[in-house]
């Protein structure tokens, strides 16, 4: 099972930066020239980004950046949307997600996503999890559906808080709960990516505390792409991040060098708070 | 760099280094008072600065606790990130330079009539390019360039010169004259405590181009003086 979940790092990588840490240098996602067009309008700017495995990059950006819009393209998200158009390359495991081959519904089993608000199915605890091992016949019998309940909601750190009411209505929980089921529901499909869109601004501190806890768990297991408004947030979770500005790619580095030193003059002012 | 949209913000870190720059102007000036007392032989201004020492004290404690409470509140980054660890650092500097001052100032009442003027004009004169490095380093910390930093940092050297030829100059007065080695014991700790002002200056200026460019300068790129050889 854990094969599935995650792939080993090719042993040569195209596109490697020679000053980079090791950890950073095998992009999960390579992201190449996309452009991203509502109607007429044109949201995103000719945006290249690789994003590493098995560490978060956080996209940071005011609102209207194009920063939501950019990572729902990694899932295809956009598609559902009538007049959203997307150019450009994204490339997963070799191929082009953009691909007209290419299954969305699978891609979005593959590439997890976590919403703003919590968005539990109205549903038991123990059915938001199983519903998605089960439409894609992930699971071989009830004891293989109940191991995958458990190892989800461990993994999403719920299973101590639930073990005894799994099946009690997913609504029934606390916000924090919510979003935590709503993670553990991603991960059942054994995502190789999970995309979060600001996961916790629905959230007290507290319950961001867990999530983002748990984000640096998960992080060892996944590639995660977050987008977040809180730069703390970012600083703090986040090894990679990007800053979008007008649909544009300003600058994005290491978590550490963007909030000590960026090297653009756009990004210091908007973390520093004098975008006017 | 414009101001931030939280205006208050903007006000804070200006109130920071302007409170930086006043204690700054103080240590400067105790500097100079406690070399022209032991030019002089004046034990009253000797004293003044050494009365002087527990402001700069004070304002240490007051301008940590606006860091403190800076960072609490505010969560600077990036360059305003790097400004108020600037400030804690240049603050900590400043304050030993006020001490080693006010340590000046103290040996001062020990020279007594033993040491002449020749030997006191030697501290004047090491005295003066070490506090120009200060007023120096502190103009660079208000105009926040760091070329003019990395300046003051490169000329410690000339600083570390002063202080082995008056000590070897010094060595020769004790030799002639056992009578004043006591004093002229005191002599060579006063002149070591101006050369340590010289290198809390180049401390000062390693923060300052720390905050204005984000990079350190390298140690190993300072020239070296020789080692002492008396």
């Amino acid at each position: 099972m854990e094969s599935t979940v995650t792939s080993a790092p090719p042993a040569t990588s195209p596109g490697t930066q020679a000053n980079e840490p090791e950890r950073l240098t095998f992009p999960r996602i390579e992201c190449r020239d996309i452009n991203v067009f509502y109607g007429d309008k044109q949201a995103i700017f000719d945006i290249s980004l690789p994003i590493p495995d098995r560490s978060v990059t956080a996209l940071i950006g005011p609102s209207g950046c194009g920063k939501s819009t950019f990572l729902r393209c990694l899932n295809r998200m956009n598609d559902t949307i009538e007049s959203c158009r997307v150019e450009g390359q994204i490339i997963m495991d070799g191929e082009n997600i953009n691909d007209a081959a290419i299954d969305p519904v699978l891609l979005r089993s593959r590439v997890g996503m976590v919403f703003q608000k919590p968005n539990p199915f109205p549903k038991s605890i123990y059915d938001n999890i199983s519903y998605g091992p089960r439409i894609h016949g992930l699971a071989a019998s009830r004891e293989d559906l109940d191991g995958m309940v458990e190892k989800s909601l461990r993994r999403a750190g719920l299973w101590e808080e639930v073990k005894d009411r799994l099946t009690a209505p997913a609504n029934s929980l606390s916000g924090g709960q919510q979003q935590r089921l709503c993670i553990a529901r991603a991960i059942a499909v054994q995502p190789e990516v999970i995309l979060m869109d600001e996961p916790c601004s629905a959230l007290d501190p507290v319950a961001t505390a867990r999530i983002e806890e748990l984000i640096d768990e998960l992080r060892k297991r996944y590639c995660i792409v977050i987008v977040t408004h809180s730069m703390q947030q970012a600083a703090r979770v986040s090894q990679r991040t990007a800053f979008f500005h007008l649909g544009i790619l300003v600058e994005m580095g290491e978590t550490d060098q963007i909030f000590t030193n960026p090297r653009e003059r756009r990004t210091e002012d908007y973390i520093t708070g004098r975008f006017g | 760099m414009s101001d931030h949209i939280v205006s208050a913000f903007t006000d804070e870190l200006d109130k920071l280094a302007a409170d930086i720059l006043r204690m700054g102007g103080i240590v400067e000036t105790m500097i100079l008072d406690a070399s022209a007392a032991v030019d002089g032989n004046d034990l009253d201004l000797a004293r003044e600065v050494v009365a002087r020492d527990p402001e700069v004290d004070q304002l240490e404690a007051e301008i940590e606790r606006q860091i403190v409470s800076l960072i609490a509140r505010r969560q600077p980054m990036a360059h305003d990130l790097r400004a108020v660890f600037a400030a804690l650092k240049v603050v900590g500097e400043l304050e030993r330079i006020g001490d080693l001052s006010k340590n000046i100032a103290k040996r001062t009442q020990r020279l007594d009539k033993i040491v002449g003027p020749a030997m006191r004009r030697g501290i004047v004169r090491m005295a003066s390019p070490v506090s120009r490095q200060l007023n120096m380093v502190l103009d660079a910390y208000a105009t926040g360039n760091a070329a003019a930093a990395k300046a003051v940092w490169e000329g410690d050297d000339d600083i570390d010169q002063h202080y082995n030829s008056l000590f070897r100059e010094m060595l020769t007065y004790m030799i002639e004259d056992p009578r004043t080695i006591g004093a002229g014991a005191h002599m060579l700790f006063i002149a070591k405590n101006l050369e340590r002002i010289g290198d809390h200056c180049t401390n000062i200026a390693e923060f300052v181009y720390f905050q204005a460019t984000g990079d350190n300068l390298l140690s190993t790129e300072r020239p070296k003086t020789p080692q002492i050889d008396g």
